[in-house]
This record gives C-alpha cells, sequence and structure tokens, in this order.
C-alpha cells in the first residue's frame, strides 16, 4: 500500500516536472480559449440578451423536413412531467377551440414506429424541434436554397 | 368595584349629559372601526401572506418568475391584488372563508411541497371556480375590457379576445396558470401530458 502511494507521488511530481518544462519551451504557441483573449479576471465578450419576438406571420419551412417554427412568443412556457404548455393548445383535444395548429401524426409514433395513443414521449419536449422564429443571421456566411417544392 | 355594583351601574340609566354620550360613543366608534379596519389591511398585504412557509416557498417562488411579478415597466401585483376582492362585503365574505386556510394551516394539511403538490390541482380548482363565479373580478380591477385596445394586442391575443369575450367567456376560462405553476393536469387535459404518466 504504502508502496504505490510512493510510486504515485513519484509518477505525478515527474508528469509535472515534465509538463512545465514542455511549456517553457514551447512558449510561442498562443492559445485563445472560446471566450476571447480578455483576461480570465474581466468578463469575456458581453453577451445580448436576446429579445422575445412577439407574434408573427409563420415563416415557410426552408427543407421538406425541417420542424415549422414558432410564429409566438413562447417566454414562461414550461413542459414537465405534469403538464406541457404548448399542447393545452395544440393537441388534438384543444386545437379547434384554441385556433392553433394540431401537432402532426408523426408526434404519436414511438421509437418503434408503433403508434401511440397519446403524443409519444420522444415528441413530448416541443423546443427540442420547434423554436421560436426570428430573422437571425446566418452564424456562417453560406449559399443554402430552399428545394423548390416548399418554396 | 365588585360585580354587584357593577351590574347595578350598567343597569341604572346613565347621568352624564347625552352630548358627552354622544361624544364618547363617536370617538369609540373611530377608534374601534379604525382598529378593525386597521388589522383588516394588515392581512391584505403580500408579507402577511408570505409569512406563512406554505405560500412563500411554493406559490410564490412560482409566481416571482410571472409577468405579474417582473415585467418591463416594474408595475406588479401583489397576493390580494388577485385573490382577495376589492369591494368590501365580499372581502368580508373571503376573510371569513380563511378562516378555513387557518384551520388547514394548523392541521398541516400542505406543510411539506409533496402534501402541497398533492393538493395543488384541488386548490387550483377552487380559485378557478371562484373566478369563474365571479366573472374575473378581481382581473377586471385592473385589465378593464373598455379600455382594451385590440389594434394594439398581439394576433393570436386579438382573435382569442374578440372570439371569447363576446362568446361570454371569462378571463380565467383561457388565463389559467399564468401566475403559479398548473397542477398536473391528467384528469383535467390528458392531452396536454404525454403517456399515462399518473394513472
Amino acid at each position: 500500500m504504502k508502496n504505490s502511494i510512493l510510486a504515485g507521488l513519484i509518477l505525478m511530481s515527474t508528469s509535472l516536472l515534465i509538463s512545465t518544462s514542455a511549456g517553457a519551451g514551447a512558449g510561442t504557441v498562443e492559445v485563445n480559449s472560446l471566450r476571447g483573449e480578455s483576461d480570465i479576471d474581466s468578463p469575456s465578450n458581453q453577451v445580448v440578451i436576446k429579445r422575445n419576438i412577439s407574434d408573427q406571420t409563420p415563416i415557410a419551412r426552408a427543407y421538406v423536413q425541417q420542424p415549422p417554427l414558432i410564429p409566438h412568443k413562447t417566454k414562461g412556457y414550461k413542459i414537465n412531467l405534469k403538464f406541457n404548455k404548448c399542447l393545452t393548445c395544440h393537441s388534438w383535444a384543444n386545437y379547434q377551440k384554441s385556433g392553433a395548429t394540431k401537432i402532426s401524426l408523426t408526434h404519436f409514433s414511438g421509437r418503434d414506429g408503433e403508434a401511440m395513443s397519446n403524443v409519444a414521449p420522444r415528441r413530448y419536449f416541443c423546443n427540442q424541434c420547434h423554436v421560436p422564429q426570428a430573422n437571425a443571421k446566418p452564424l456562417v456566411e453560406n449559399s443554402f436554397q430552399s428545394v423548390e417544392v416548399i418554396k | 368595584m365588585n360585580i354587584k355594583s357593577l351590574i347595578k351601574t350598567l343597569r341604572s340609566p346613565s347621568t352624564a349629559t347625552l352630548g358627552s354620550l354622544l361624544v364618547a360613543g363617536f370617538v369609540a366608534g373611530v377608534i374601534f372601526w379604525g382598529g378593525f379596519n386597521t388589522a383588516m389591511e394588515a392581512t391584505n398585504t403580500e408579507e402577511f401572506c408570505i409569512g406563512c412557509h406554505e405560500m412563500k416557498d411554493n406559490v410564490y417562488q412560482e409566481y416571482k418568475e410571472t409577468v405579474h411579478y417582473t415585467n418591463r415597466t416594474g408595475v406588479r401585483a401583489t397576493c390580494p391584488d388577485c385573490h382577495v376582492p376589492k369591494p368590501w362585503i365580499h372581502k368580508m365574505a373571503r376573510k371569513i372563508q380563511a378562516s378555513n386556510e387557518l384551520l388547514h394551516k394548523a392541521l398541516g394539511t400542505i406543510d411539506t411541497p409533496e402534501k402541497f403538490e398533492e393538493k395543488r390541482l384541488h386548490l387550483a380548482q377552487n380559485v378557478w371556480r371562484s373566478m369563474k363565479s365571479t366573472d374575473s373580478r378581481e382581473c377586471r380591477n385592473c385589465h378593464n375590457y373598455e379600455s382594451m385596445d385590440f389594434a394594439e394586442q398581439q394576433r393570436r391575443a386579438v382573435a382569442s379576445h374578440s372570439k371569447g369575450l363576446e362568446s361570454g367567456e371569462t378571463c380565467i376560462d383561457c388565463h389559467k396558470g399564468i401566475a403559479h405553476s398548473l397542477p398536473a393536469l391528467y384528469e383535467v387535459d390528458p392531452s396536454a401530458v404525454t403517456g399515462n404518466a399518473g394513472h
């Protein structure tokens, strides 16, 4: 037991020695973290708080399998084990009264394709796929074009 | 003064002048009425409501995340604004009802988060029922239908308000769970919960 602890200590100290000497040798390599070049004790780039966008007309899908965007605010809408705020309007039982779009039939099939009598657990967390729409700039410049059939 | 002479004094007509009796009665009335209303108002503050951990740890915490507590302009509602009627007679009725809440405070009916959660649906339905029966009177203390400018409302709000309110629906019919967490909807609306959890 004692021997193994001693061996561990020796290993640790040698590795520490090696790493410090390597660090000194490779001093010319600059590594930037994702938070930018700001000092560790100063705040990184200021986070701009995004505003919730009010109701708008829906933006069309850009590709066939795209989950439709949400054309309204979802601030404060909760989804948990006990209730799903979205479904209080978008479920098949509620959509007519609320005038909302009903969730599609695909939400009723389980992972093995089995038909279920209520929304499938894997389709329960709406905002995993559906997000409120915003006129956000693309993060990366690209030449994406919608397919012809849904243009 | 022993009891016998006290009773005798009380039974015999007062020797004071009518004027001083009236003044004394008036002053006593002011003190009593003022004291009564002061005590009543003291029970009508948010500090009083969240003096109990049942309110402070459950509904108040949920409430703090909602628009009635935190918003752009900082105008906010406190517990009694929504839960205690403003008109005097209804306010008294509600205050008398509150004795039932004192009983359950003493019994510890909802003194743990688990017990509270167990009762949440029942408690929520009580509030929904009473708001429905008063045509959402407490909502309308601030939200005056006459003063609503549909042109300023969101697309969805205009559609729902013009359809719902015209057909005699009231605020609480749609605006449930806006200031506190909704109860589990297994029984109320199974279509808004996944699977058959809870059954």
